[in-house]
């Protein structure tokens, strides 16, 4: 199904080539790589996602030669980068929003996935890849938010490292071993920051895997059925890079409002207020795209239980491949799940706001449900529902829908 | 054994009676702060093409310099930003000034003794007391905060709705408007209100009824050269402006260089989308 092999021309060319094909593997990949001619925006994400990784890598990366990962210097050296350091206000505003720039392509990504089926065979390993790399961006992105040493990152420190001690026996031992003390002190903060700067390059690695198993199965797409003939599908080049190209520009133009006009709207004022052992915040709550695991976190009224619901949560998107029990992918044709899947949406959300609220109440209440219903949604709906579904019927080709389509249209058209 | 039980039965009564008279007071004693969110202030940095006004700052800075530097330091500020365009943009001989109206601490000398020399721009901003634990002693044992950054550590939440409006009205003034409204208003306690000891009623105050910080202005307290009014408000105004300056003392750098962004991200995503669509016109998809 390849489009045209790559030829070298030029004589360096040919010596390279025949010495390490690096350029006709780019080639393979990126300019000739088959990729099916139906897929819509929500595609595009994954470009954003490469995008946003390497932003965030390169923004950190001077942030780094100028921030001191030290306790009684972080702040001020932070408040330093945003005053004295040329550009430095940008570089740091960059960052901080990037991450919920990075978190919210994640999430529509993953959405997009569980959507359309990405997740089902044969892109298992595909999708577990994904999920370590989510995994990695929360330890990378709350470590970062630690480094800033104000009242939030200090108290948001304590409340996730003080969790370990909720393991039995060693708990206490493991807690004193990651703090490197007996409180979350200059040590902790020190190896936060080494290892904030060394997960960034392990997802990176991963996202290396993650490409290379998706150049192996190919994408899926809207219709969820597999390519069948060349006619199905583009060349990359230039068809999904300018499409990537397109969908960035207009995501760089929200990332853009949030940086130059809304700096410090998805911030917590306390974080400007430098770290205090002494005084607890009245609410210590974690940023918004960590907010629905914290608020199933708080729903759980026994402290290691609600750990091990914490760790769930995200374990059980692992195995979602398997949970999925329906042999259609994509909803478009699954109109059971396709309701589940905007209820899921929706207590997602609900979960998020739950975890910016005080666990109390109504809201402790309302958690506790949706917590439920959130792992009700992959052990019992997932597996449920793609057995007793009839799935409507599938086009037999992705050419054919789409000139069924766009045949459709001409007349309407016309 | 009986005198235990005894005990018992008395510290349980007395934490119900406790408890209920908790309950009873609750009805005018709040619980939720602060009692008022701020008024919504107009301020010429606000917006798509905000800037500061130099006059401004320069007054709040007097404002900051007369009063509040006497308890509350602004340990991150450095004489040189004074001066700095986009800021209150003091003169260079104005700021050399500024900075020598302050003895530092310097040293040690070649004798190994510490000495105090006058201040030069490049120092950042002494601190009224030595320590915390000197500030508190002094201000009936609430350390006074650090003011470098406070209108970016203020602001209540506005909830999920407000929330969205401020995020499509570009609403980032929070902070600054607490500032403002907490300078401004004070005012007597409502009936019935407990207000404890050696603390000043205020409900724009963000953890309780009332702070140590006495009202800190009085209307023609602080002498301006400009002829502005010489009043509670405009006062709280001016430092409540140069307060946001020097929390973001980039802020019209960014907001200029963010629209030219905009300029450019407009254009790149229309040449994109056009070249998108020239692309992919010849394929059905």
């Amino acid at each position: 199904m390849e489009h045209t092999a790559y030829q070298p021309k030029g004589r360096f060319a040919r010596w390279l080539e025949s010495r390490l094909p690096i350029i006709g593997f780019a080639h393979r990949s990126f300019v000739v790589y088959p990729t099916p001619r139906n897929l819509n925006y929500w595609w595009t994400f994954g470009a954003i996602l490469t995008f946003m990784l390497a932003a965030q890598i390169a923004t950190g990366v001077v942030l780094a030669m100028h921030y001191i990962p030290e306790a009684s210097m972080a702040f001020a050296s932070v408040e330093h980068i945003m005053r004295d350091v040329n550009y430095g206000w940008l570089l740091r505003y960059l960052h901080a929003n990037g991450a919920s720039m990075f978190f919210f392509a994640m999430y529509i990504h993953m959405f997009r996935s569980l959507y359309y089926g990405s997740h089902k065979e044969p892109r298992e390993v595909l999708w577990i890849l994904g999920v370590i790399i989510l995994l990695l961006m929360i330890m990378t992105a709350f470590m970062g938010y630690v480094l800033p040493w104000g009242q939030m990152s200090f108290w948001a420190a304590t409340v996730i490292t003080s969790l370990f001690t909720a393991i039995p026996i060693v708990g206490d031992a493991i807690t004193t071993w990651l703090w490197g003390g007996f409180a979350v002190d200059s040590p902790t903060l020190t190896r936060f920051y080494s290892l904030h700067y060394l997960l960034p390059f392990m997802i990176a690695g991963v996202v290396i895997l993650h490409i290379w198993a998706l150049h192996v199965v190919g994408q899926n797409n809207p219709l969820g059925i597999g390519v069948k003939s060349k006619e199905d599908t583009v060349r990359f080049t230039p068809h999904a890079t300018i499409k990537d190209l397109f969908g960035l520009s207009v995501f760089l133009i929200l990332y853009a409002w949030l940086t130059f006009f809304l700096p410090n709207y998805l911030g917590h004022p306390d974080n400007y207020i430098p770290a205090n052992p002494l005084q607890t915040p009245a609410h210590i709550v974690p940023e918004w795209y960590l907010l629905p695991f914290y608020a199933i976190l708080r729903a759980i009224p026994n402290k290691l239980t609600g750990v091990i619901a914490l760790f769930a949560s995200i374990a059980v998107l692992v195995f979602v491949p398997w949970l999925d029990t329906s042999r259609v992918r994509s909803a478009t044709f699954r109109p059971i799940y396709r309701q589940f899947f905007w209820i899921f949406v929706l207590v997602t959300i609900g979960l998020g706001y739950l975890g910016s609220q005080p666990p109390e109440g109504g809201y402790l209440i309302a958690a506790r449900l949706l917590t439920t219903y959130y792992f009700l949604h992959f052990l019992i709906i997932l597996p449920v529902v793609g057995l007793i579904e009839r799935p409507k019927p599938l086009p037999t080709s992705i050419t054919e829908a789409v000139l069924a389509k766009s045949g459709a249209a001409a007349e309407a058209g016309a | 054994m009986g005198r235990l039980a005894l005990a018992v039965v008395a510290g349980l009564g007395l934490a119900t009676a406790y408890s209920a008279a908790a309950q009873e007071a609750e009805p005018a004693q709040p619980t939720h702060f602060p009692i008022e969110q701020p008024d919504e202030q107009r301020w010429s940095f606000a917006g798509f093409f905000g800037t500061f006004d130099e006059a401004q700052l320069q007054r709040g800075y007097q404002v900051y310099k007369e009063v509040c530097s006497i308890c509350h330091s602004m340990s991150l500020l450095a004489f040189r930003s004074l001066g700095e365009e986009g800021g209150p943009h003091f003169g260079e001989e104005e700021v050399k000034a500024l900075a020598a109206g302050y003895q530092v601490a310097d040293g040690p000398d070649e004798n190994g003794d510490m000495f105090e020399r006058p201040g030069r721009p490049y120092d950042r901003l002494p601190a009224p007391f030595a320590n915390p634990q000197a500030a508190a002693a002094a201000n009936g044992g609430a350390t006074p905060p650090d003011l470098s950054v406070i209108a970016k550590a203020r602001g209540a939440s506005r909830g999920v709705l407000w929330g969205l409006v401020d995020f499509f009205a570009q609403y980032q003034e929070g902070g600054v408007d607490y500032v403002h409204g907490l300078l401004t208003g004070y005012r007597d306690p409502p009936e019935g209100l407990v207000v404890p000891e050696g603390t000043y009623y205020n409900p724009y105050f963000m953890s309780a009824v009332s702070l140590k910080m006495p009202p800190p202005l009085s209307d023609g307290q602080v002498t301006y050269g400009d002829g502005s009014p010489e009043t509670v408000d405009q006062y709280g105004r001016d430092v409540a402006a140069f307060l946001m300056w020097a929390s973001d003392p980039h802020l019209v750098e960014r907001k200029r260089i963010g629209f030219q962004v905009f300029i450019y991200l407009a254009v790149f995503a229309g040449l994109m989308y056009a070249t998108k669509r020239k692309v992919w016109s010849s394929v059905a998809h």
